[in-house]
Order: C-alpha cells, then sequence, then structure tokens
C-alpha cells in the first residue's frame, strides 16, 4: 500500500459547488471515499478514463464529489447502468459505489446476473445494514433482532452474507473489509481494480447517527471500535472454532480467480465475425 | 450497396433495419412477445457491425443498459412490449431528466397486465405519453404501414439525437408480425442526425447549457468532459440543487425544448378530401382500415378525410384544428377504449361548432374493420 497525501486526493475531487458533502457525522462513506481515490491515484487512472456509478442512498451520493465521468442514477440500477457504459466503452474504468439495500434488495438481480457475466466492473458496496437516508428501514443484511423503524420489535428476517451470494453468482473477485480498516481497505480496492473480471468488495461500515442510534450501539469511535473487533483476518477467522466465532465475521480477499471477462469475450466474438457479410448487405 | 429490389419484410425487422441504418450500434433488450424478433435481429446483425447487442436480466436492466451506453457515446436502443415498458418507465424517465438520447420501441398487444401476447392493441397510446412519473414531456412515433417501420424508427433515432431524450415507436402485434414488400432507401438518401460533440475547452463546458432551439452539444464519458448526471433537479452543469430557480430552468428546459419545436415534431399525413364533411382520425394499424374505408366510400360517391398522425406524441393539436374543426361528424377508430378520442374531445371541446365524435372501439385483440368504420358512420349519421 502506497501512501497518499492529502494534497493528491484534492486532485481527484469536484472543487465547484460541491461541498459539505451530505453525510451524517461519524458516517463511514467518507473513509470508503477517501480509500477509492487512494487506489485510483496509486494505480495512476486518468481521471478522464475512469467513471462512477451509483444508485439511490447514502453511499450512491459519491459521485457527485469525485472529478470523474460520474453517473448518479436509480434506486437498485447503478450495475446494470455500469454495464452499458462498460459494454460501450470498455477502455473506461468502471467503478459501482451502492448500499446494502441498493445492491441486494431492491438492485439483487443485476447484481447476481453482472457477477454471472464476469464484466469487468469494481462494485463497492457500502454495508452499513439499514437504510439510511430514509431514515432507518431494515435491509437485507439487517442483523437479526436488530431494530429498524420498519422492524420496530427486532429483526425476524434472515441476513443477506453478501460475498457468499456473490461468490455463488460467479464473480471472480469477493472480499470483505471494514472502515476501520482504512489501509487495507485501500489495498482491497486497488486490488479490485486491478482485477480483470467482476469484482465485489464489500465495506462494513459504521452508521451511528441512524442505525447506531436505534440500536445503542455507541457513538461513532465505539462502532468503529467494533468494527475493528468484529471483523478479523481470514485465517484468523478460519482458525477459530464455533463457540468463538460467534459475533466474529471473517475479511480479506475471499476470491480472486482468473477467468474470461465479458466485455473481452464480446469484443473476441466481434472480431471472428467481421468477415460475416451484414444481413442488410443482402 | 443496391438495395432497389423490393423486399419482403417483417414490420419489427424493418424497425431493426431502421435502427442499425440509422446508426444504433448498442441494443440491450429482453425476450417479450410481439417484439421479440426486434431483439433477435439486433443480436444476430450487430455484433457483425461491431455494435454492442445484451441480452439483460430484465427489461429494468435494458433500459439501464442502453441508457449507460448512450452515455458512453452509443446510439442505442431498445425494443418490448406493455409490460416491459411499465418496467421500464422509470428509466425513461431519467433518460428524459438527464437529457441522454435513446429510443425504446413498443410492439403494443393487448392489456392491462399480459393481457393478450400475440394480439394488436392500441391500449399503450396513454402510457406512451404518461409512463414515467413526473412531469415532462414525450415523443413517440407510430408508423402504419412495414415500410413506415423503417422510416419513423430512423426519426425516431434522429429527433433522440437532437432532442437529448427519450423517443418511443409504437407498434402493434399486426403491424409487427405482418409482411408487405418495402423498397428500403439506398443508404446515401437516408437522413441521418449525429450528436453534436463540444468542442469547447472541458472547464467551460455545460452538460445543459441555456440555448434557444435546445440543441446542446452533448460529451460522453472518456471524451474528457467530466460531467455528471443525476436523476436528481439539477443545475446547468448536471450538480443536484434545490435551488427554485435552478430547478425551475431544468423544468422549463424539459418542457420547452419539445413545445417549442413542434413543427419539427409533429408529422400527419392526410388521405382522402379535405373538403369532405365526416373524416377519420386513425393512427397506426388501424389507419390502414380508414383508409380501405374511405376507398369503399368513394366508390360510393361519398367523400371522407382521414387524418393520420405519424407523430402522437407530442399531439397534433393544430392539425387536429385546421382539419376536423369543420367537419359535422369524427369518428375515432381505435384498439383500446378511447384513448385517442380523449384528445380529440380535448382539442374540439373548446370550439363552439356542434359535431359528432363517434369512437369505435375494439379490445378483443382483433382488427377493426373498414366495414365497421362504415357502419358506425352511417350509423350515426
Amino acid at each position: 500500500m502506497k501512501k497518499i497525501p492529502q494534497k493528491e486526493i484534492h486532485k481527484y475531487l469536484r472543487h465547484n459547488k460541491k461541498f459539505p458533502h451530505v453525510w451524517c457525522p461519524g458516517c463511514s462513506d467518507g473513509i470508503v471515499l477517501g480509500a477509492t481515490i487512494r487506489a485510483i491515484a496509486e494505480i495512476g487512472w486518468e481521471k478522464d478514463d475512469c467513471a462512477m456509478v451509483s444508485g439511490i442512498g447514502c453511499s450512491s451520493r459519491m459521485p457527485v464529489y469525485v472529478d470523474f465521468n460520474t453517473a448518479h442514477t436509480l434506486h437498485g440500477r447503478a450495475i446494470a447502468y455500469a454495464t452499458g457504459i462498460k459494454m460501450a466503452k470498455p477502455s473506461l474504468n468502471v467503478c459501482v459505489v451502492t448500499g446494502d439495500g441498493d445492491a441486494s434488495a431492491i438492485g439483487g438481480n443485476h447484481l447476481i446476473h453482472a457477477c454471472r457475466r464476469n464484466i469487468n466492473l469494481t462494485v463497492i458496496c457500502i454495508n452499513n445494514h439499514i437504510y439510511g437516508m430514509t431514515g432507518g428501514q431494515y435491509s437485507p443484511t439487517t442483523p437479526h433482532d436488530a431494530i429498524a423503524t420498519t422492524m420496530p420489535y427486532g429483526n425476524i428476517d434472515n441476513v443477506f452474507d453478501l460475498c457468499k451470494l456473490t461468490i455463488g453468482a460467479g464473480a471472480t473477485f469477493v472480499a470483505r473489509t471494514t472502515a476501520y480498516h482504512a489501509t487495507e481497505m485501500q489495498s482491497i480496492i486497488k486490488a479490485g481494480f486491478e482485477h480483470n473480471g467482476f469484482s465485489f468488495i464489500e465495506v462494513m461500515c459504521a452508521c451511528p447517527v441512524i442505525y447506531g442510534k436505534l440500536n445503542k450501539q455507541g457513538d461513532a469511535p465505539q462502532m468503529m471500535r467494533d468494527l475493528r473487533d468484529s471483523y478479523v483476518p481470514l485465517i484468523t477467522y478460519e482458525k477459530l472454532n464455533a463457540d468463538e466465532k460467534q459475533g466474529q465475521f471473517p475479511r480479506g480477499i475471499f476470491k480472486n480467480e482468473v477467468a474470461p471477462e465479458y466485455s473481452e469475450r464480446y469484443a473476441a466474438l466481434v472480431e471472428s465475425l467481421q468477415s460475416v457479410k451484414g444481413e442488410g448487405d443482402e | 450497396m443496391e438495395r432497389k429490389k423490393p423486399v419482403l419484410m417483417q414490420g419489427n425487422e424493418a424497425v431493426a433495419r431502421g435502427a442499425v441504418d440509422a446508426g444504433i450500434n448498442f441494443f440491450a433488450g429482453y425476450p417479450i412477445t410481439p417484439s421479440t424478433e426486434i431483439t433477435e435481429f439486433m443480436s444476430r446483425e450487430l455484433p457483425r457491425r461491431g455494435g454492442v447487442f445484451l441480452q439483460m436480466e430484465d427489461e429494468i436492466a435494458s433500459i439501464a443498459a442502453i441508457i449507460g451506453a448512450s452515455l458512453a457515446g452509443a446510439k442505442s436502443m431498445t425494443a418490448t412490449s406493455g409490460p416491459g415498458i411499465s418496467l421500464m418507465a422509470e428509466g425513461i424517465g431519467y433518460a428524459k431528466m438527464i437529457e441522454q438520447p435513446c429510443v425504446v420501441v413498443n410492439v403494443m398487444r393487448g392489456g392491462p397486465s399480459t393481457g393478450l401476447p400475440t394480439q394488436p392493441s392500441q391500449a399503450d397510446i396513454q402510457q406512451a405519453r404518461w409512463c414515467n412519473h413526473g412531469d415532462a414531456p414525450a415523443i413517440a412515433l407510430y408508423p402504419s404501414s412495414v415500410l413506415e417501420c423503417y422510416e419513423l424508427t430512423i426519426r425516431a433515432v434522429n429527433l433522440a439525437e437532437k432532442y437529448r431524450t427519450c423517443v418511443m415507436v409504437l407498434s402493434d402485434a399486426m403491424l409487427g408480425h405482418m409482411r408487405e414488400p418495402v423498397n428500403l432507401p439506398d443508404l446515401e438518401h437516408v437522413n441521418i442526425i449525429e450528436r453534436i460533440k463540444p468542442t469547447i475547452p472541458p472547464e467551460w463546458y455545460k452538460h445543459y447549457p441555456d440555448n434557444a432551439k435546445y440543441r446542446a452539444p452533448l460529451a460522453s464519458f472518456g471524451d474528457g468532459y467530466r460531467f455528471h448526471v443525476t436523476g436528481l433537479a439539477h443545475d446547468d452543469l448536471g450538480f443536484p440543487t434545490t435551488r427554485p430557480d435552478e430547478v425551475d430552468r431544468m423544468m422549463k428546459r424539459l418542457k420547452n425544448k419539445i413545445s417549442q419545436n413542434i413543427e419539427d415534431l409533429v408529422q400527419v399525413e392526410l388521405f382522402g378530401d379535405e373538403s369532405a364533411r365526416i373524416a377519420i382520425f386513425a393512427a397506426g394499424i388501424t389507419a390502414r382500415a380508414a383508409k380501405a374505408a374511405i376507398e369503399i366510400a368513394h366508390q360510393h360517391g361519398k367523400k371522407l378525410l382521414l387524418v393520420r398522425p405519424l407523430t402522437i406524441w407530442p399531439f397534433p393539436d393544430e392539425a387536429v384544428h385546421t382539419y376536423l374543426s369543420d367537419k359535422k361528424m369524427i369518428i375515432v377508430p381505435e384498439l383500446n377504449q378511447g384513448q385517442l378520442s380523449i384528445e380529440i374531445k380535448r382539442i374540439l371541446g373548446k370550439s363552439k361548432k356542434t359535431r359528432k365524435i363517434v369512437e369505435v372501439h375494439k379490445v378483443t385483440g382483433e382488427l377493426i374493420t373498414p366495414e365497421e368504420i362504415l357502419k358506425a358512420m352511417k350509423e350515426d349519421n
């Protein structure tokens, strides 16, 4: 991991009219924004060659702050928009920023199909276990028994493990990290960007103002400490016995495989057809 | 390229050929009767031409992919039928909001819901106007022959590029599956409107400039003009705003770019005798029956006029005023329960002249016949 100074980050931010940002005090979204920019700075991509696409939600407000080609699209649909952008201009480095509700509830179908295609998109899913922007409704990742404004008696729904979901759906790069592990996050996002195929990076985040308050999780620093203590490296996690695994979650790169990438497959198909006469040409 | 020989062609195929001739190089779709032939044609044709064809996981993803592709510089299109339009509605509104060109084809079938998937209908005429939430105008074209399927698809692509919006082509199960011999024009005679690219330095670029004619240059992702688009109300740079003056400017632009270009957008065909006292207002497949009815009536010495809109939205208000306000009777046959006639009543309702508007509806999946139009005329005369 290369240290990227603050000054360098400013080069990637928009300076006209965009700040202050919309995020609450103590929100992790800014940490993810910082790590994402640092990862891009580390790789050295030109701003013109980067596209950031999002759906709707707190995390989805990120694109407006960065000086890339940016699209704030519809709730749940960012990956489908990004698919169109990537296929129309494969030279662009296309990144999707999404949240747990956006990616796995309303956008679940697009997520699994993009995994299946193995199209070269990097999806950064900021998981705060709640619909923050609408004020605290439960999402597919809200823990069992947790309180949400639409689960006032405690959540009876089962929880999606988004990493297992995307691994099962065929994503070729799947990783989990947390907002506490900011430098690790930078390395993982960089690895996701550099991976040629569909990358899914789940970033566990603190939402002290909505989720934290509803569930008495303490203030923002306390929620960061909880992230530090609850998410352990995969190797450590695997060594834990069943009892020790209670309340602990693995983090790190779970899957990193080389497989044919969709836009390249498509380009190869086009190449192979170049000698075939067009149907309109008879 | 010689294309002088007439070719027997299906309406759906003509739409697809029009699309590729107009420069569509990106298509994303999802199978649905009765539009699937368009999607299948594109899946064969676009990869050969170096374009992109994607079968997406649903219609929502299809409209999303074509808008995304358009953002990245492609000329893009999707095709579906009523249920698919219902799913695409939010995306269509997004394309209008961010002013990104794209074309959506609706091969209409009986509805509501799954309805009559293999049978024609004109029940989505008002849906074409109002499918997206929020206050935004629509452009929709409706051919009535296989050749026109080709021509109006080209026009739809051109209008989408020119007015930076989502343009809809309406067709129906009959028109889409019907075959007619057509003489496609030579490609060099096909008028293609290309997207205007900005030439100013990126720091001067405004994604939504105010401009009297509402024809503004449009940068694409990767062009060096790093811009932002959002479905939120936005300022002229594309950044979210809640400032009333900026929101007002945006909303007015969306409206005015259509309402101040009616002459360019609206096309109407007149058929028969303009001096006739009885007129028919019909579109698409039903206009064919109307033409046949007029020919039968002429043989019996009876004069009739057909006013046929090729542009359904914006609605041809002026043509209705000009050609229909002095008629004794106006027959409005349509494959729905009064979606065109409600507009005729809206427009002519204001005038004081007494006249009869005779509505002929059919929603059984069958077509309205020329005899039924003539019968309605006689019964009400």
